[in-house]
């Protein structure tokens, strides 16, 4: 049997609690990290994705507690990204039991850190985050790819999807693939929150693109929406939160329907 | 990188005492040790230079013993990653994956059971683990071979000898299953 296509429960950390505020009017605490890590855990997630979106001093200290209790509450992979700058940033993450780490802003400000990164810790521990956003201009130089909508190249941001950096997407991905990114997380800036569906075309644009798994973000809102991203998308997993975080669609749902639907899953 | 700390709390849910080191002593008076994975195979065997004498000398005394990923590659006396001597408890060597499949191996892939042993008490035939890894150990000695694992070719997953044990797979990043392993690993310390 091939390599299992992997559904990735997403949780937004802010001073040690889950938050995720994205289009949903009726906020509830979506709870403790370590609480709904090892729910997800319990239900068949094939691993998890931390953000930490916390901006103070205290960070570092509240980032090594949660990544220390969530290792030692789950036994799958996890992912921790949010303002990792540097080897030391990655260091406390991945000496408190993370598996790998998540870099954006650094990397594109500094892709050298890519190179880094994966000659200390290893190829495998390195996530590229890409947080992209259609354009419909033209622009001689970009990667296109033709979509429903017309022709669109995808442009990345930085800062949280504060910063657009004016850099292509797609070459971005070639680009750190070389320098030794292990995986791609692409999230779709368009799609994030809609809960209408991953943006497809991005997703198989990258994953045709470099020689290393992708995780299709920013959009999911029904079970068919992962099963988009594995087919035409040809991601090799698939992430998101809000589904997830309100019992919309719980993971054993999901997995089971990409299951009956011919998807290699664990079961 | 082998998750060090991840691999501590997992031998602590399974009822095991772990010590992280490389003191003489230490591992001397310990009832079993494990070797994770951690870095190349270069500087991996460069860390087990001062103790590898007395990890051969302990395996040969019947000492439980489990390799995890880059671990049980160390088993093997040499990788084609190059870097140094491994421990040459088994023969064979190291090789890479084929460049037509996406490397690393990163993800869930199932076990196929071709020999059973108490190690896999409980493990089902095609159970799911998961795996981080651009190389597996071709041991010479077929009989040792446990479980095999297919991605872009068929190698080696679990090897199992006597007390040594090796797993390509990282058993406390495998959810259930995996704890099922290290408890039975547990359970080979106990008796």
């Amino acid at each position: 049997m091939p390599l299992a296509k992997r559904v990735i429960p997403c949780l937004d950390v802010n001073h040690g609690k889950v938050v995720k505020g994205i289009n949903f009017v009726n906020l509830r605490d979506a709870g403790h990290p370590v609480d709904l890590a090892k729910r997800y855990s319990d239900e068949g997630a094939d691993e998890l994705v931390f953000l930490d979106i916390t901006a103070s001093s205290e960070k570092r200290e509240i980032l090594r507690e949660t990544v220390k209790s969530v290792a030692k509450a789950i036994s799958i992979p996890f992912t921790v990204g949010g303002g990792i700058n540097n080897v030391s940033d990655a260091r406390l993450v991945l000496c408190n039991g993370a598996d790998k780490v998540s870099v954006n802003t650094a990397a594109v400000r500094d892709p050298s850190i890519i190179t880094e990164l994966a000659e200390v810790f290893g190829q495998q521990c390195v996530v590229i985050a890409i947080d992209a956003k259609r354009r419909k201009e033209d622009r001689p130089d970009a990667i296109t790819v033709e979509t429903p909508e017309g022709k669109v190249w995808f442009e990345v941001y930085t800062y949280g999807g504060r910063n657009p950096t004016g850099i292509d997407a797609i070459r971005w991905a070639i680009q750190a693939a070389g320098l030794g990114a292990g995986e791609f997380l692409v999230t779709s800036m368009d799609k994030d929150g809609t809960e209408d569906g991953f943006d497809l075309e991005l997703t198989r644009k990258v994953s045709e693109s470099v020689n290393v798994p992708v995780i299709a973000s920013g959009g999911a809102g029904i079970p068919e929406h992962f099963l988009e991203a594995f087919t035409f998308g040809k991601a090799d997993a698939a992430l998101a939160a809000s589904v997830f975080h309100y019992s919309k669609y719980p993971v054993p749902i999901v997995k089971e329907y990409l299951r009956k639907k011919g998807v290699i899953i664990r079961p | 990188m082998g998750n060090l700390l991840s691999l501590k709390f997992a031998f602590q849910k399974v009822g095991l005492k772990p010590e992280v080191g490389l003191d003489r002593s230490q591992i001397k008076n310990a009832d079993a040790i494990a070797i994770p994975g951690v870095g190349s195979f270069q500087t991996a065997t460069k860390k087990l230079d001062q103790v590898r004498d007395l990890i051969i000398d302990l395996a040969g005394g019947g000492i439980p013993v489990i390799g995890i990923c880059l671990g049980m590659q160390l088993f093997f006396p040499e990788s084609e990653e190059g870097g140094g001597q491994g421990l040459g408890l088994f023969k064979g060597k190291n090789v890479r994956l084929p460049n037509y499949v996406k490397v690393p191996h990163m993800g869930w892939n199932s076990l196929k059971i071709i020999k059973q042993n108490k190690i896999l008490e409980g493990v089902n035939d095609g159970s799911y683990v998961y795996f981080v890894h651009s190389l597996f150990p071709e041991p010479t000695e077929r009989n040792i071979v446990c479980t095999e694992t297919n991605y872009g070719k068929t190698f080696a997953s679990t090897i199992a000898k006597k007390n040594v044990y090796g797993t390509q797979f990282h058993p406390e990043k495998s959810g259930d299953i995996g704890l099922k392993i290290l408890r039975n690993f547990a359970q080979i310390v106990a008796r």
